[in-house]
């Protein structure tokens, strides 16, 4: 990464790197300051590295928790010592007017830590790797109802059923596959029946509804209900929702009740319209890539399982409104 | 101006100007885009997201808020098609779904845009079954302003205005997502002098205000605009009453004085209209104490003996105070009265105020208060703006802030622009004028604040920093300011509409119409009108004081005035009433001054009267009546009238419009303003001279005279501070004791110290320390104050319960004995 970030640096002339790291994770930063130290002290940062006169200086920054400031304005005004809030685009497009409104780039470090990698292995070789549509490797993160979860860098271009009962291992105890995301939890889910011989390209993935985001792979077995998968998914939106603006503030928490109240036993007959409409009213039209009433795409995050939901699942939607409560007990 | 760009919305082609926001651009021309957090006078945000529209773009049909999106040539904006429709309607629905919907208890209810848009653009019912939020509610966040978070949409206009406008950023969002609320900071009211402009913008009934909650409802209001007196901005307000009592006042977006904005002070400070002190009958003095009388009664005792006093010792005997805190009629006849019925050239509007009638009412070129935006540099060298003038403070501050102005501050302390200014500059009172001198011979460190001020168009606000301060400086300020390159003067003092008094003539130097008194043009021509007007060359408020303790002057009228109070020389004020032979005010109240009057009329108070103000920028406003004065109250000028009649010289006024029609023939600047024009098409206010006309007296002062500079500097005397006597926003004034939300905010006596000299006599915060002037004897608890040169102590003038200072340089200060807890 450190590698990533110096010649990242070089070919945009910039003096200034910041590492952001939410502050849940304060064991990794450790990691990366000691990396970042060492760097210095090895004269790969600081002032005149590798003897030249080039300066560069990398800063690690820890969150306050907020998943939002993943997004790239939310993590700008968080380095600004602000709220944790998106900016609105336009104007706020970090390479025009980004942290202290001078342009900025912002990138995953996932992203960076490829750079070396292409360098020294060369493009041609690098291409070689992955898929025609989609180059390279890709990190995965395979959690939930596997046998072996775990992180993966494996190519572009493999399966969803290579990678999740070939790497993966398998769902446990070899019960029934019932549905996966497939990058992240904003992400619209999967299903075995349409997606499991899917390449897992981004077009693909794009092309079939979903994407493939983070990386991480939450698969969920035959034992889940998928009402309070939902319910969970929204929750962490609508908890990790900034509050800014009106249809993400409100609308996830509506959704998030509406789900709890259904799991619990009290669905109405009109809740399966309603969390659709509630979708529509912050995703219009419900279409991917998502539209949006909001400023950032943390409220469109939220319909992915609403939609998946009564998309896939409607029948075990209105098995609870009709018997009061989960049919999976 | 920007470059014309056509757009189209809603399948009209529309021209606005290249860059301008689409929301505001389609308000222009007739479309109304819904919006909560969008505020024509803030930074745009795009929070609430209620103005979703849809724009089409090359890439297809987007749906965007408008108030984010800026017009481009070509653009087409659909702000209500299905898509855009159901999207404003789905946000309404949002913001409603954890809205209480207590309309019927609610301040806003009936006046509340989330009520009208609902009604306009929103869902017929609800569709949430849900708990809503609750929170503790309502929560006092400063002494006048409540908030209920429950009501509140999350808009963030609060806010903003908290940091944007007012720079008081002392509300901000708390927790996120859907606990997020508006909170103060711990242990840290939102005690801004600016609070009250929350809730007038608050789009729905979060934030209300404590004057006015539960008090009417906004459909049984009686509404007419008007200019607030309290300072000579002018504001333009609307006065709202009910059952013929002022309820509030709410700021009204003229945007040549005020756009929108009010200070508490002017926002709460209505109180004292509908005060239970209000004077209702005329009173008469008999044996010390005062009785009520009846108009034919007082009228008699006053034509009886100021009648006599006039006749046996002539108009030359009597001195006139006041004019500043009435309407442009009733202090034009005050000025007639005391010239034409009295005889006496004795009379000014202005209270020891310091600053020269000519500076005031004539300084040219004069600046507008709109140039301040315009303005590359603005130099500030007047009082502490943030207490005398809460919107010309908040103009300067926007002025640099937002368009990026450079701001030199000159001040003996710290001002509420410091975190502002380029270059702030302090002083020792009594030494401004040598450090004018410096700062315009523009050596050493002087070099850079004088490239700064090379930057023009200058705007230079000019007045006197506080009351032990030389007169004459704020002229030699004037005469720097207007040698820097494209340099206006905006001549600053805070009395009500003394510059109004000033322009009808209310100073021994002036006549109506910015003429020089002995000037033989305007006295002719004044003449035509009013017959002889006396020619001795007359006194001001302090000459008249003085006059009357020395026996030179035997009678004295006040016109809502209270000398003993406003005065900083109290002691004079005091002893010259108490030499008078006779004592007319004309007054709302029983004040420290008409008390020891022996007839006293009751006025009419702002609010109850019609009649036209002029602000510090000569801009001509008009004030309306929207309530009946109390008891058998009159206006100024009636019982003027009444007077002269009885004095056998009839004034002869038929009604307060028939005055400003004698106003505009006599006072050629004042030529062309009616009633009729201010109230139809004039309505930012017509500033004078109007149209063509000129004006007699153009006072501009020559440039810096470096010598005559250093030899008007003066020092205290040896062993003593020198002393620094200001204004704060609440104080002992009549007005704000009877305005009984605010009374309680006066900052209260204080002595303020440098750290080094507050070392030097053992004196340390809250610790009490004698204060000695010639004129008082005060004890005052310490206030370190780092802010302030060494050799400096700033006392608050006016707090209650305190005696004034005097005007006097010198100050003598030591600890005070220890008082054991």
């Amino acid at each position: 990464m450190i590698e990533g970030i110096i010649v990242t640096a070089v070919a945009n002339e910039v003096h200034e790197a910041f590492v952001y790291i939410r502050g849940e994770y304060p064991k990794p930063a450790r990691r990366v300051q000691q990396a970042i130290d060492e760097a210095y002290a090895a004269g790969y940062l600081g002032k005149g590295i590798f003897g030249t006169d080039y300066d560069l200086d990398v800063t690690v920054h820890l969150g306050g928790g907020a998943y939002i400031c993943g997004e790239e304005t939310g993590l700008i005004n968080s380095l600004e010592g602000k709220r944790g809030e998106p900016r609105i685009k336009p104007p706020y497009f970090p390479a025009a007017k980004g942290l202290y409104l001078m342009p900025t780039i912002v990138n995953n470090v996932e992203t960076v830590s490829n750079v070396p990698h292409i360098l020294a292995m060369g493009a041609d070789d690098y291409r070689a790797l992955g898929h025609a549509d989609d180059t390279g490797t890709f990190l995965f993160s395979v959690s939930g109802h596997v046998k072996g979860p775990g992180n993966y860098e494996l190519p572009h271009g493999i399966t969803w059923r290579e990678l999740i009962f070939d790497v993966a291992g398998g769902i446990r105890e070899d019960r029934e596959l019932k549905a996966w995301i497939p990058g992240g939890a904003s992400a619209p889910w999967f299903v075995p029946e349409h997606h499991l011989d899917l390449e897992i390209t981004k077009d693909a993935t794009a092309k079939a509804g979903s994407m493939l985001g983070s990386g991480a792979v939450i698969v969920m077995d035959e034992t889940t209900c998928v009402v309070k998968a939902a319910e969970r998914v929204v929750r962490f939106f609508s908890h990790e929702s900034c509050g800014q603006c009106t249809p993400c503030r409100e609308g996830t928490t509506w959704m998030e009740m509406i789900l709890r109240r259904v799991e619990d036993g009290f669905g109405r007959s009109v809740d399966a319209e309603l969390l659709l409409d509630i979708s529509d009213n912050i995703s219009p039209g419900l279409a991917w890539p998502p539209k949006q009433t909001t400023i950032c795409p943390l409220g469109p995050s939220a319909v992915s399982p609403v939609t998946s939901v009564t998309r896939y699942f409607r029948d075990e939607l209105m098995q609870h409104i009709e018997q009061g409560g989960c049919p999976l007990g | 101006m920007a470059d014309l760009v056509k757009i189209t919305v809603d399948g009209r082609q529309i021209e606005v100007p290249h860059g301008e926001l689409v929301i505001r651009a389609a308000q222009d021309h007739g479309v109304y885009i819904p919006r909560f957090c969008w505020h024509p006078r803030m930074r745009e945000v795009g929070m609430c997201r209620m103005c979703l529209v849809e724009i089409e773009t090359p890439r297809g049909t987007i749906l965007t808020t408008a108030c984010t999106t800026t017009a481009a040539e070509g653009m087409v904006v659909h702000t209500a098609s299905d898509t855009a429709k159901k999207a404003q309607e789905g946000i309404l629905e949002f913001l409603l779904i954890n809205h209480p919907l207590d309309c019927p208890v609610c301040d806003k209810g009936g006046e509340c845009p989330l009520q009208d848009q609902t009604m306009a653009f929103g869902p017929g019912e609800s569709r949430f079954v849900e708990e809503k939020r609750h929170y503790e509610k309502p929560i006092p966040i400063s002494d006048l302003v409540f908030l209920d978070r429950e009501r509140c949409i999350l808009c963030a206009r609060c806010t903003r205005f908290a940091d944007e406008i007012a720079g008081d950023p002392l509300i901000e969002f708390k927790d996120r997502g859907n606990h997020t609320s508006v909170e103060t900071f711990p242990d840290l009211p939102f005690s801004s002098y600016f609070s009250g402009n929350t809730v007038q913008i608050c789009p729905v009934g979060a934030l209300t205000a404590s004057a006015y909650r539960f008090k009417a409802r906004p459909w049984d209001l009686l509404v007419v605009e008007s200019s607030c007196s309290h300072c000579t901005v002018g504001c333009r307000i609307s006065v709202e009453s009910s059952q013929n009592h002022v309820l509030r006042f709410n700021g009204v977006d003229n945007g040549a004085t005020n756009q929108g904005w009010l200070s508490d002070k002017c926002r709460f400070g209505f109180e004292f209209i509908g005060s239970e002190q209000r004077l209702r009958t005329p009173l008469v003095k008999v044996e010390g104490e005062f009785r009520e009388a009846s108009w034919a009664e007082a009228l008699d005792v006053v034509a009886d003996r100021l009648g006599a006093i006039i006749e046996e010792q002539g108009g030359d005997a009597v001195g006139g105070i006041g004019g500043a805190r009435s309407t442009n009629e009733d202090a034009y006849a005050f000025g007639k009265f005391m010239r034409t019925v009295v005889g006496s050239n004795h009379l000014d509007a202005r209270l020891d105020d310091g600053l020269d009638a000519r500076f005031l009412a004539a300084v040219s070129p004069r600046a507008k208060i709109a140039d301040l935006d315009r303005a590359a540099t603005i130099l500030v060298w007047a009082p502490d703006l943030k207490e005398e003038s809460g919107s010309l403070y908040l103009r300067v501050r926007h002025a640099v802030q937002e368009r990026g102005a450079k701001l030199v501050v000159v001040h003996p302390r710290r001002t509420g622009l410091d975190d502002r200014a380029t270059h702030k500059l302090t002083y020792r009172p009594g030494e401004g004028p040598a450090l004018l001198g410096e700062l315009a011979g523009g050596a050493g460190d002087y070099a850079k604040v004088l490239e700064t001020l090379s930057l023009g168009p200058v705007v230079a606000v000019v007045g006197r920093t506080g009351l032990t301060e030389q007169p004459q400086l704020a002229e030699e300020v004037a005469a720097f300011a207007l040698s820097l390159p494209d340099a206006k003067v905006l001549p600053f003092a805070r009395r009500s509409n003394v510059f109004g008094a000033l322009d009808m003539g209310v100073a021994p130097t002036l006549l109506p119409g910015r003429a020089a008194a002995g000037d033989s043009e305007a006295t002719g021509h004044l003449e035509a009108v009013w017959g002889p007007i006396p020619t001795q060359a007359g006194r001001d408020t302090m000459g008249i004081l003085q006059g009357l303790v020395d026996g030179d002057l035997k009678a004295l009228v006040l016109l809502g005035a209270d000398p003993v109070r406003d005065v900083p020389a109290a002691g004079i004020a005091r002893r010259g009433m108490e030499s008078a032979e006779f004592v007319v005010a004309i007054d709302l109240f029983l004040t420290d001054s008409s008390e020891l009057a022996d007839v006293v009329f009751p006025a009419e108070a702002f609010g109850e009267k019609e009649g036209t103000i002029t602000n510090l920028e000569g801009r001509v406003q008009k004030v309306n009546r929207v309530v009946t004065g109390p008891g058998q109250s009159q206006a100024d000028w009636t019982i003027l009238d009444d007077i002269s009649r009885r004095l056998g010289k009839p004034l002869g006024f038929a009604s307060a419009e028939a005055i400003s029609k004698e106003i505009a023939d006599v006072a050629p600047p004042y030529g062309g303003i009616s009633w009729e024009l201010l109230e139809w098409d004039a309505k930012e206010g017509a500033v004078v001279p109007y149209g063509e006309a000129g004006q007699p007296v153009a006072y501009r002062p020559d440039g810096v005279d470096r010598e005559a500079l250093a030899a008007m500097s003066r020092n205290p005397e040896s062993g003593a501070f020198a002393l620094h006597l200001a204004r704060t926003l609440y104080d002992d004034g009549v007005l704000m004791r009877n305005s009984l939300s605010l009374h309680a905010l006066a900052p209260g006596g204080a002595v303020h110290l440098h750290p080094a000299d507050a070392a030097r006599l053992g004196v340390s915060e809250g610790s009490l320390v004698e204060v000695e002037t010639v004129d008082a004897s005060v004890r005052l608890p310490a206030v370190i104050d780092p802010s302030l040169a060494t050799g400096v102590v700033y006392v608050p003038f006016n707090q209650p319960g305190i005696p004034s200072l005097g005007s006097d340089l010198s100050v003598v200060v030591a600890a005070g004995e220890e008082v054991s807890a």
